[in-house]
């Protein structure tokens, strides 16, 4: 089966039921991908399949057959490099583990809202938790790269 | 609990290991090497500094990065010392090894913990900084044959005479310098620093060091680490703390394609695979039958219960000014409440793994991310078989064929330092019964951490006070808790900091104070949780301040001021918080409250909204911080923020309760971490200061539970005595 992961296409052969995020952590070596919970309750797995925000770790790999899945490493899009300038400007880090699945949620939220309001960004990020608590610093930084989008 | 039959370093190896430190410790300058590494040159100049060929220098950290920012500020000491240009820093965390890299606040173990690494670290890297500067001003005054003391270095560069070199250039001349005596070194003057105290600045590149890597996802985290070969092993543990292993029928996990062993260890039974989805599917096949024996059977309003009865006698007393608890009978109104605090996960954000690679009789690498890697190297030893004789003829740990990679950690907030090595233990434990046939991926999965213990202990505070003609005459705190330390080699059998700090060191001037404490045996084991006594003894205290001095008709704030006069520190950190916070807006309740920990002095007002039906919402919080000489201000800023978000998460909604012996909650679903819809908006104001540095880390933790208490007081004229705090005020 074949799935396209940052545009290139990956020959799948393994079980029906094993979540994505193993597949990309352990196969294909991508751990920009977090794992966080396991049970979709954190944000720390997403990755973005067709554009959309899901979670790589109850999301079956054999399930995304010819979908275009994006991670951290292949996220370059104008959304997904203004995300990344931003967080870097604003140094939104602290441990960085959930910050992947922080990038790609912003990433999605200003590719379909590319001027979201405060509410918005509240609304569009929420299900992404910082045990950090840099919630601050993301929201900050998600309205700056709005901004660098123009 | 599991019971993890395994070697807790005892205090007399401990104390070995200082002695052997301290020589290294004080000159922080004295190995000398150079090593080649392809077409870099790598070479150290001490312990702590290590310039490359290619111009870049790097720190060395005794301290682990989970997020705190210690890559960047104890990089920042020596780069200010070295003049360094601030692109050519980088960090690397230092090899396993107390001698060189022990932490005197850990009784010369490597550790990071208790707000210490700038703290213990900052006359330590300034001299490893200096030190290093005047091998290379030596070097540069040889090579341009000019006299040391006409040598200028700037941004990484030595000048004289119209001559320049690079550090990169000059570090293999300087490494063959006698380094200086530690007495002869200088120090910058604070008016011509570079970096110490400077602002973020993202044109000029000037930020955080490990947010390049974090952004872009090449940071290597323990868990992203997976060696050629490695099987990844989950560990079933017992559902009831103090429960064990009856018996096991493994036929249908052994089944599952990928697994390839089923072990059974003094923790539990372990699964390995070959990934981690079969590892799982393996563990959920097992079928075990707990001998639940000698486990546990209460839940926790049983335990509180318990805790309260012991709360009638006096415990090991812990202060006492004036005349004590005596002062606590007497003229005017006697009020009390019994403050109950929840047990608290830790839950950082990167589930806990390690991996180590076991080849009997030769040797053993684990790559984890620890707070305290040397007590896991010593524990391996012990569970491998590799020891020796120490110098006092009893068996010591064969530190020699164990080596500790630190990689960076995805949060930690305590959970990683445990004095029983319990990750450690558990992956040496499996690499022994599968004899090494592979590297062992230990991982827990979300609900083993919030499941398996290690954390912040619950407690009770009685409370009581005595108000008389308006004012607090006397102060009544006494406690019935876990110890932390006991059984650790942190226990000097009194009454630990860990259970008191921050009730016995009240700074208010009230003329009869008593505090005691109850020490409490309990099956299911705690750990320090990110500002550790002070979690719930600055919320009793600050909290319970506020419903006093009210009684006695006093506004807190001001009360506040008059009792401080004798702590100036404190005092200011209040003023300034109160201050910035400006006029209450209409509509919104204020809360204040102060607290002194880990050497750093914070206080904290919290504006929150109180809607018709009783929700509430904390809008805003301003913090005030007094943390000695600021060495990176955005980090401190960082932390406050991160710090009042942690805080805030545990009082609103936090809490792991047990029912006949078992733990109810499972995964974040039922132990909520804050979201970003709770978080309030954070400013911070840090107090000029030219005392040395101290911690920022935990420090932030302790005021806002009772900051937004009290705010809520305000309004409704309660007391929020049981944690947390839940939906409605
Ligand atoms: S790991 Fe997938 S949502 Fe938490
Ligand atoms: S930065 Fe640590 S969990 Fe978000």
């Amino acid at each position: 089966m074949k799935l396209t992961i940052n545009g290139k296409e990956q020959e799948y052969a393994g079980e029906e039921d094993r979540p994505l995020l193993w597949y990309l952590r352990e196969d294909l070596k991508l751990t920009g991908t977090k794992f966080g919970c396991g049970v979709a309750a954190c944000g720390a797995c997403t990755v973005l399949v067709d554009g959309a925000p899901m979670r790589a770790c109850v999301t079956p790999a054999a399930s995304l057959e010819g979908k275009k899945i994006t991670t951290i490493e292949g996220l370059d899009t104008p959304a997904g490099k203004a995300v990344q300038q931003a967080w870097t400007e604003l140094d939104v880090v602290q441990c960085g583990w959930c910050q992947s699945g922080q990038m790609l949620a912003a990433a999605a939220l200003l590719t379909e809202k590319p001027k979201p309001t405060e509410q918005e960004i509240t609304d569009g990020m929420n299900s992404n938790i910082c045990r950090c608590a840099t919630y601050q610093r993301i929201r900050g930084a998600v309205a700056r790269a709005s901004e660098i989008m123009g | 609990m599991p019971d993890t039959a395994t070697f807790s370093p005892s205090r007399r190896f401990v104390l070995a290991a200082i002695g052997v430190g301290a020589a290294g410790f004080a000159v922080g300058c004295d190995s000398r090497t150079a090593e080649a590494t392809g077409p870099v040159t790598l070479t150290t100049l001490g312990d702590y500094v290590r310039v490359g060929s290619d111009n870049t220098i790097t720190v060395y950290l005794r301290h682990i990065e989970f997020g705190q920012g210690v890559s960047t500020g104890l990089t920042t000491i020596v780069a200010e010392e070295i003049d360094a240009d601030w692109s050519q820093m980088r960090f690397e965390h230092s090899p396993a090894d107390n001698a060189k890299y022990g932490n005197p606040a850990f009784g010369g173990m490597m550790g990071t913990g208790g707000s210490t690494s700038i703290f213990s670290s900052w006359q330590q890297l300034r001299a490893a900084g200096a030190s290093a500067r005047e091998m290379l001003r030596q070097a540069a005054a040889k090579r341009f044959g000019v006299d040391a003391s006409d040598v200028l270095l700037v941004k990484g560069k030595a000048e004289a005479g119209g001559k320049s070199a690079t550090y990169g250039e000059l570090a293999v001349e300087a490494a063959a310098i006698t380094p200086p005596a530690v007495e002869s070194l200088t120090y910058k003057d604070a008016s011509a620093y570079e970096f110490i105290g400077k602002d973020r600045d993202p044109a000029k590149k000037f930020g955080r060091l490990d947010t390049p890597d974090k952004v872009n996802a090449k940071a290597a985290y323990a868990l992203d680490y997976a060696p050629e070969g490695a099987l990844t092993a989950l560990v079933a543990r017992s559902p009831k703390f103090g429960g064990k292993v009856g018996s096991v029928d493994d036929a249908a996990a052994k089944a599952i394609a990928g697994v390839t062993d089923v072990v059974q260890i003094p923790q539990g039974v372990a699964v390995l695979a070959t990934n981690f989805w079969a590892a799982k599917k393996g563990r959920d096949a097992l079928k075990i039958t707990w001998d639940d024996s000698a486990a546990e059977t209460r839940s926790t309003d049983a335990m509180i219960a318990d805790y309260k009865k012991l709360l009638a006698k006096p415990g090991l007393e812990a202060r006492k000014e004036g005349s004590g608890a005596a002062g606590l009978r007497g003229a005017g109104e006697i009020i009390t409440a019994d403050f109950e605090f929840p047990y608290l996960v830790h839950a950082p954000m990167e589930p806990l793994n390690c991996v180590i690679d076991y080849k009997p009789g030769v040797s053993a690498t684990i790559h984890s991310g620890s707070q305290m890697p040397t007590g896991d190297q010593m524990t391996a030893c012990f569970i491998l078989g590799f020891v020796t004789t120490g110098p006092d003829g009893k068996p010591a740990p064969d530190t020699s064929k164990v080596s500790v990679t630190t990689m960076l950690a995805g949060g930690s907030f305590g959970r990683r330092a445990t004095p029983d090595a319990d990750l450690v233990s558990e992956a040496a434990q499996i690499a022994k019964a599968v004899n090494g046939k592979a590297p062992i991926k230990l991982m827990w999965t979300r609900e083993d951490d919030v499941r398996s213990g290690k954390y912040r202990p619950m407690n009770v505070h009685r409370m009581t006070a005595r108000i008389n003609n308006g004012a607090i005459e006397a102060w009544g705190d006494r406690t019935a808790i876990q110890s932390i330390m006991a059984g650790t080699l942190f226990d000097t059998g009194a009454p630990d900091f860990s259970s008191i700090e921050g009730s016995n060191d009240i700074a208010y001037d009230i003329p009869n104070i008593s505090v005691d404490v109850h020490l409490v045996k309990n099956p299911v084991s705690v750990l320090w949780w990110r500002s550790v006594g002070h979690t719930h003894t600055a919320y009793a205290k600050e909290h319970f301040f506020d419903v006093a001095a009210r009684k006695a008709g006093k506004d807190p704030v001001e009360l506040r001021r008059t009792l401080l006069a004798k702590h100036p520190r404190q005092l200011a950190a209040l003023n300034l918080a109160v201050e910035k916070a400006g006029t209450l807006p209409a509509g919104k309740t204020r809360g204040v409250a102060v607290h002194h920990s880990f050497s750093s002095y914070v206080a904290e007002v919290a504006d929150v909204t109180v809607n018709a039906d009783g929700t509430f919402h904390v809008d805003r919080v301003v913090c005030a911080v007094d943390c000695g000489i600021v060495i990176n201000p955005d980090i401190v800023r960082s932390q406050m923020e991160g710090g009042i978000g942690y805080g805030l998460s545990a009082i609103l909604g936090e809490a792991l309760t047990i029912k006949d012996g078992a733990p109810v909650q499972t995964n974040f679903y039922d132990y909520p971490p804050l979201r970003m819809n709770q978080m309030p908006t954070v400013e911070v104001h840090i107090v000029p200061s030219t005392e040395p540095p101290t911690g920022v880390g935990e420090p932030g933790v302790p005021p806002i539970g009772p900051a937004v208490a009290n705010a809520l007081l305000a309004v409704t004229g309660k007391t929020y005595a049981k944690l947390p705090l839940g939906a409605k005020a």
